[in-house]
């Protein structure tokens, strides 16, 4: 039974066809990732590993102007927190963060060859979820970035491990330290775009990638992923649990009531 | 390297004048406004009628065309043309 035919949800929507299975985020504004996200995230991985025989790739991509995605929702974190006695709100986060970790984790070590087709923004969560793919091809508009240190946070969904272990440390350093947006070119330079292509492109080569990649033997494939692309599970728990540390802060709580009541024109830069 | 770059095609150097004016250019063609409305001291957020998210896409066809990078923070409470322009330019 090929359960992975077709699936639309409100956050995402996927499918399998000629053996690559196609991931859509596609939710207004910017594909944010809350809970609607989440529980379809967790659908998402739940049924790939029953489909993962039936495939050979994975593109996950986006058709919103805005981009790939924007990260984590954080008016849904702010409205939630304010709702909750501080001890439950860490609480909640905690339970939200193992839940992605579970998510990001399975689509980083699945057997298929995975590609993120990236465009626009690609920030904090969005950047995250990229970074679990075996491939990011980019199209020139695309932008690469962690803004979390200005909301008193670090990266909460695995985005440093995977950082540290796909970059040199000091382009890790630069992207954390300064939260500043790099563009695409950049990033290729960097070593993290796999395939820069022109405005609108990624979608398309994405899926050229994807048939190539068809003609090779599977077990080889998956033999040659494990050995090149280590899970770093160990700094992937550090960072939940120093996540939930900064999380009770004062500092962050001021961030995030900045960010979703400001007015100002470029409310991402605090 | 810097110097290379801080030279246009022709290899003649680029002026504030003329980077402010291929910012109006590109803005004018990219957000379809017309180029006759863009003046360098306006607020190119209420010029251009973008947001945030329009803004950084203005930003990268900057670094692309400029082949510059220009970290975000050095657009904090930047808005008009001219401004824009001056920041560019120091990175040429």
């Amino acid at each position: 039974m090929n359960l992975m035919h077709h699936f639309t949800g409100k956050a995402l929507s996927w499918g399998l066809k000629d053996g690559v299975i196609e991931l859509v985020l596609n939710r207004e504004p910017c594909n944010e990732i809350g809970s609607l996200a989440l529980d379809e995230l967790e659908n998402f991985v739940a049924e790939l590993s029953l489909n993962e025989g039936q495939a050979h790739a994975l593109i996950m991509h986006s058709p919103r102007a805005c981009g790939f995605c924007a990260g984590a929702d954080l008016r849904e974190l702010y409205a939630r927190s304010k709702e909750m006695a501080p001890g439950e709100a860490a609480r909640e986060v905690r339970g939200f963060l193992e839940r992605i970790h579970r998510v990001m984790n399975a689509i980083d070590s699945s057997p298929l060859t995975t590609i993120a087709a990236v465009h626009g923004v690609v920030f904090g969560g969005g950047f995250e979820l990229a970074l679990t793919c075996d491939l990011i091809i980019s199209d020139k508009t695309a932008r690469f970035c962690f803004p979390e240190l200005r909301l008193g946070l670090i990266p909460g969904f695995g985005g440093i491990p995977r950082l540290k272990r796909d970059l040199g440390n000091a382009v890790v350093r630069d992207l954390l330290l300064t939260g500043r947006s790099m563009n695409a070119t950049k990033m290729q330079q960097a070593g993290l775009v796999s395939q820069l292509v022109a405005d609108g492109e990624a979608l398309r080569v994405a899926r050229g990638t994807a048939a190539q990649l068809a003609k090779f033997d599977r077990h080889t494939a998956e033999e040659a992923k494990k050995f090149i692309k280590p899970i770093p599970y160990e700094e992937l728990r550090q960072e939940i649990d120093m996540f939930c540390d900064l999380f009770t802060r004062p500092t962050v709580e001021a961030g995030l009531r900045k960010f979703v009541e400001s007015r100002e024109a470029q409310p991402y830069l605090p | 390297m810097r110097f290379l770059n801080a030279r246009l095609k022709h290899g003649a150097m680029r002026t504030a004048d003329q980077t402010v004016n291929e910012i109006l250019d590109l803005a004018s063609a990219h957000f379809k406004v017309p180029r006759e409305k863009l003046t360098p001291d306006e607020d190119f957020f209420k010029t251009l009628g973008i947001d945030s998210l329009q803004a950084l896409d203005l930003l990268t066809k900057l670094e692309n065309h400029f082949q510059i990078e220009l970290p975000d923070y050095e657009l904090q409470g930047v808005s008009d043309f001219r401004t824009l322009a001056s920041r560019i330019q120091a990175r040429l």
